[in-house]
């Protein structure tokens, strides 16, 4: 108890001083999980709206590709993107390893599929006879499917959520392409990771503790804006 | 009269099946085409062939004289507006339902707004404007989906069952203003319907499609009247449908033996062929036996009363002369004549009502 | 119907794979973590069993709870039972909250470099005959090491940062400190050796050179026990990167991750010999400065105070201490690593001073 305490009074401590090397472990979180977030939305939605509203023969094989995908574990993601990235590897040359451009094409890889898997469920649920409405109305396909995203907006804001959750959260990646370098590659998930194998449990509890909060404003954020939409009776 | 649309030589099918074979079938300019038949005919399937939202097996669409292809589809359906049978509105306002045709052709936002005012005040809905289109009621959707289409102002307008998927009340009230509507604007339009009334009501033509064919195509009143098949007959409220024969035939009258009954019949058919007599039930007066002799009606025959159904105001009346026979007449009349099961009763009709299909 | 069978035999699958998995995995780093009590006449578990778990002889359960059974600590009763130590894949999990403990359990913290020598994969299981008793080893950075001794969740240390090592004796955590053995840092770096530091005896001068050539120089960062005697001449040197310097680099991580970063960018660092010997044949980096007395890298055990943790299992921490600094002990100690690497990884220093040590 008086470790969670402690944590929790360095945590306000550290948030209201301003310490510049917390907020910049904080700002790179933000960056790397924020492009890759944004990365992964350009794939997931056209590659997910294809995958639904596309016919052609091996579409079942790729929805459950996709589904698999979005449980890869991080972890395992980093070690093949290291193999890959690695002076060794096939993609040696480009000097990617740890890089904050490794941790981010790792957690393009992990929230990706998440992003096209969501964006895949939200348009099969919409009414099959929507499309042929709105391309009686003149529609090109472009306007169809922007139209049915605008439809599908509150899942596909739920599935915006939930990338930027598993890509946030994860340490696997990171600690493996990043190699938690400080002020380099430090994030806040290693940040804690290093704390904690240093016995800085305060200062773990209290990098959670911005974590926690980080994680929540965003996700109140875009809940907000997810919930304004909902239809009321 | 110039063909909006031409059809030639088309067929649908579903994986083996035909669903839809259409050998040819002209769509006049400014006209109103009423598609009827029974469900799974394949009636909407022609209206999505027409949309260029389903793509034939065989033959072509024309439009205007030129044949159709994919890579003018888009600008085509840019000349149409569709209907469905249910509302298939958007998450968003109504005005911006209604909208939403206009914006998808990229019409300049100044001038959308007063075409979907006037829209939704000629359709009665300029209060809802304003309302989330999920909100709404089944008449007030539909109603919105019917702006949203005549926004458009199309070439050809395309309406799938638009009032089916209402409750009575709602669709009557519906169809009487879409009615008065539909006249004015003067546009072509082909709609789909399994409601007999609905056709007669907003019809210039009627086309009825029967398993996938279509089996007669004209002005209500001859398909009403003067069906050229006995399931054509049926579908369009001729209950009475009889084999007979030509016995006589005289220039405008000809004689027809049913059964034991000979009747005369307004037509012209060679003696001695076999034919289908259809008679409506609306047709037929009924008389409590015995019965004295009245002018202008030539044709008389009695039988045995075996059903008595009663259709809102009216009474439906099935007597058995040898064959079925299906009359029509109001509940009082009923009432008045005591009409009960088992009773023998005489019926009988102008030679007019008779309508003779070659068989 | 089918859908259905389907998603059971999908489930079935899904739980006999985590089944399989369970049993596997602790039994999997039960061979790399090295602290299994595995009484000679039992299966060892460090055989990874695909299948069949380690049978504990006195639990009597249902096979899908003997496999869990074998992932979970058993309360040691009279038969031993194979059970792996908690493991932390490269300091990132330790666990430092409430360890359960039993009379016949010592619970040893260490380094993570020491474990990764693999030294204590012998040294453990010989203690463990020897005192019939089961040893927990938990490797944690040296900063969580000696904080666990704090916090009274071990009961005895092995580390080997003197610095740290003193202060914590100074705040009464530890009853005894005994020196065990000694090995030495080298200083390794490219191929290359841009700044050009092979062969200088000093480690200060190397280390200045590297600074004034702005060479890329990997560090630790995580205060432990090598960290600080990498500080230590960085002090020497009259050099203090800050974070500005971009070619010095802190990884915040343990020696082995130390090593891959440094080999990746090709870079400076200083790594004690034990992990560089063990990671060599995977590294494209050199030995460039060796032998300076500032290079060696010294071990001591302590023992935790039970005055200020009563809880502590102070006899068998007694025990342990005695058992590393026994004679025989010191010549396993010293044998270590000769037949895999051709040379000692570590050398014994029971009984002397502190300064004669590497002398």
């Amino acid at each position: 108890m008086q470790l969670l305490w402690e944590g929790l009074k360095q945590s306000i401590l550290l948030l209201f001083s301003g310490d510049p090397e917390v907020l910049q472990i904080t700002l790179l979180s933000l960056q790397v999980s924020g492009l890759a977030t944004a990365i992964s939305l350009g794939l997931g939605l056209p590659i997910g709206s294809l995958l639904a509203l596309g016919s052609f023969p091996t579409r079942r094989f790729w929805i459950s590709l996709v589904n698999t995908g979005m449980a890869l574990p991080p972890v395992v993601v980093g070690l093949v993107v290291s193999i890959f990235l690695w002076r060794s590897g096939p993609l040696g040359d480009l000097n990617w390893i740890y890089t904050t451009t490794a941790m981010v094409l790792a957690q393009v890889i992990i929230a990706a599929p998440v992003v096209t898997g969501l964006t895949v469920s939200a348009l099969q649920q919409l009414d099959p006879r929507l499309r042929q409405q709105l391309l009686g109305l003149g529609a090109s396909r472009l306007q169809m499917v922007l139209a049915l995203w605008r439809e599908a907006r509150l899942p596909l804001l739920a599935a915006l959520m939930a990338a930027f959750g598993s890509v946030i959260s994860e340490i696997g990646a990171s600690m493996m392409v990043g190699g938690n370098i400080r002020y380099h590659t430090r994030v806040l998930t290693t940040a804690i990771a290093t704390a904690t194998s240093q016995g800085d449990f305060a200062l773990a509890l209290a990098l959670s503790a911005l974590l926690l909060l980080m994680a929540y404003l965003i996700n109140l954020t875009l809940t907000w804006i997810q919930q304004r939409n909902v239809r009321r009776g | 009269m110039v063909a909006v649309l031409e059809i030639r030589d088309l067929l649908v099918s579903r994986g083996k099946r035909p669903v839809l074979q259409v050998a040819q079938l002209d769509i006049l300019e400014k006209e109103i085409l009423a598609i009827i038949g029974p469900n799974g005919t394949g009636k909407s399937t022609l209206l999505l062939v027409l949309s260029r939202l389903i793509k034939a097996e065989r033959g072509q669409i024309l439009y205007r004289g030129k044949i159709m292809q994919s890579s003018s589809d888009l600008a085509y359906r840019r000349k149409i507006g569709l209907v469905l049978q249910d509302p298939l509105l958007l998450d968003v306002s109504v005005f911006d339902n209604v909208a939403s045709g206009l914006r998808f052709r990229g019409l300049a936002n100044r001038l959308v707004a007063p075409q979907v005012n006037l829209w939704l005040e000629r359709l009665g809905i300029a209060g809802l404007a304003k309302r989330p289109a999920r909100s709404l009621s089944g008449g007030e959707a539909q109603r919105v989906s019917l702006a949203r289409a005549l926004a458009l102002d199309p070439d050809v307008l395309l309406l799938d069952e638009p009032f089916s998927a209402l409750d009575a009340p709602t669709r009557a009230r519906l169809l009487d203003d879409f009615h008065g509507l539909i006249r004015s604007i003067n546009i072509t339009t082909v709609f789909v319907t399994h409601d007999m009334d609905e056709a007669l009501l907003l019809g210039d033509r009627v086309a009825v499609m029967l398993d996938g064919h279509l089996a007669q195509v004209g002005t209500p009143a001859q398909v009403f009247n003067a069906p050229t098949d006995p399931d054509i007959a049926r579908f369009v409220g001729v209950e009475t449908v009889v084999a007979g024969r030509v016995i006589s035939c005289q220039p405008g009258m000809a004689l027809v033996e049913a059964g034991r009954f000979k009747f005369e019949a307004v037509g012209e058919i060679a003696a001695g062929r076999p034919v289908y007599i259809c008679l409506r039930p609306e047709d037929i007066t009924l008389w409590a036996l015995p019965v004295e002799q009245t002018s202008s009606v030539r044709n008389q025959l009695t039988g045995r009363l075996v059903k008595l159904t009663p259709q809102g105001p009216l009474m439906r009346v099935v007597l058995d002369c040898g064959f079925p026979l299906v009359a029509l007449i109001t509940r009082t009349s009923a009432n008045e004549m005591g009409l009960a099961t088992g009773q023998e009763i005489a019926a009988s009709f102008k030679a007019s009502a008779v309508h003779l299909i070659a068989r | 119907m089918s859908a259905n069978k389907m998603f059971f035999k999908i489930i079935t699958v899904i739980v006999f794979m985590a089944m399989v998995l369970s049993a596997c995995t602790p039994a999997a780093t039960a061979t790399l973590a090295a602290a299994t009590s595995v009484p000679a006449t039992s299966v060892p578990a460090t055989s990874v069993p695909a299948t069949v778990p380690p049978a504990p002889a006195n639990t009597v359960a249902v096979p899908a709870t003997a496999t869990l059974a074998a992932a979970t600590a058993t309360p040691a009763a009279a038969t031993a039972t194979a059970v792996p130590a908690t493991p932390t894949v490269t300091g990132t999990k330790p666990t430092s909250t409430a360890v359960t403990r039993t009379d016949n359990e010592l619970i040893l913290s260490t380094t993570t470099s020491t474990r990764d020598t693999g030294l204590l994969d012998v040294l453990l299981p010989i203690f463990e005959t020897q005192c019939g008793c089961t040893v927990k080893m938990i490797a944690v950075g040296t900063g969580a090491a000696l904080q666990m001794g704090m916090d009274g969740n071990a009961d005895v240390l092995l580390v080997h940062a003197p610095a740290s090592e003193l202060t914590y004796m100074a705040k009464g955590f530890g009853q005894e400190r005994l020196l065990v053995m000694h090995n030495d840092f080298v200083i390794l770096g490219p191929t290359s050796d841009p700044a050009k530091i092979k062969g200088i005896k000093s480690p200060a001068e190397a280390f200045k050179k590297i600074a004034d050539a702005k060479a890329t120089f990997v560090s630790r960062g995580d205060n432990s026990g090598t960290n600080q005697a990498e500080l230590a001449i960085w002090k020497l040197a009259g050099v203090t990167p800050t974070k500005d310097d971009a070619w010095y680099l802190q990884t915040g991580s343990a020696m082995g991750d130390t090593l891959n970063v440094a080999n990746q960018k090709q870079a400076y660092t200083l790594s004690d010999r034990g992990t560089y010997l063990a990671y060599k044949a995977n590294l494209q980096l050199d030995v460039l400065v060796q032998g300076d007395p500032s290079l060696l890298n010294i071990y001591h055990v302590i023992t935790v105070n039970p005055a200020k943790w009563p809880k502590v299992n102070i006899k068998l921490a007694k025990e342990f201490a005695d058992f590393m600094v026994s004679a025989d002990t010191q010549k396993v100690i010293a044998a270590f690593g000769i037949d895999k690497y051709g040379q000692p990884l570590f050398f014994p220093d029971a009984g002397k001073k502190d300064s004669d040590v590497g002398k």
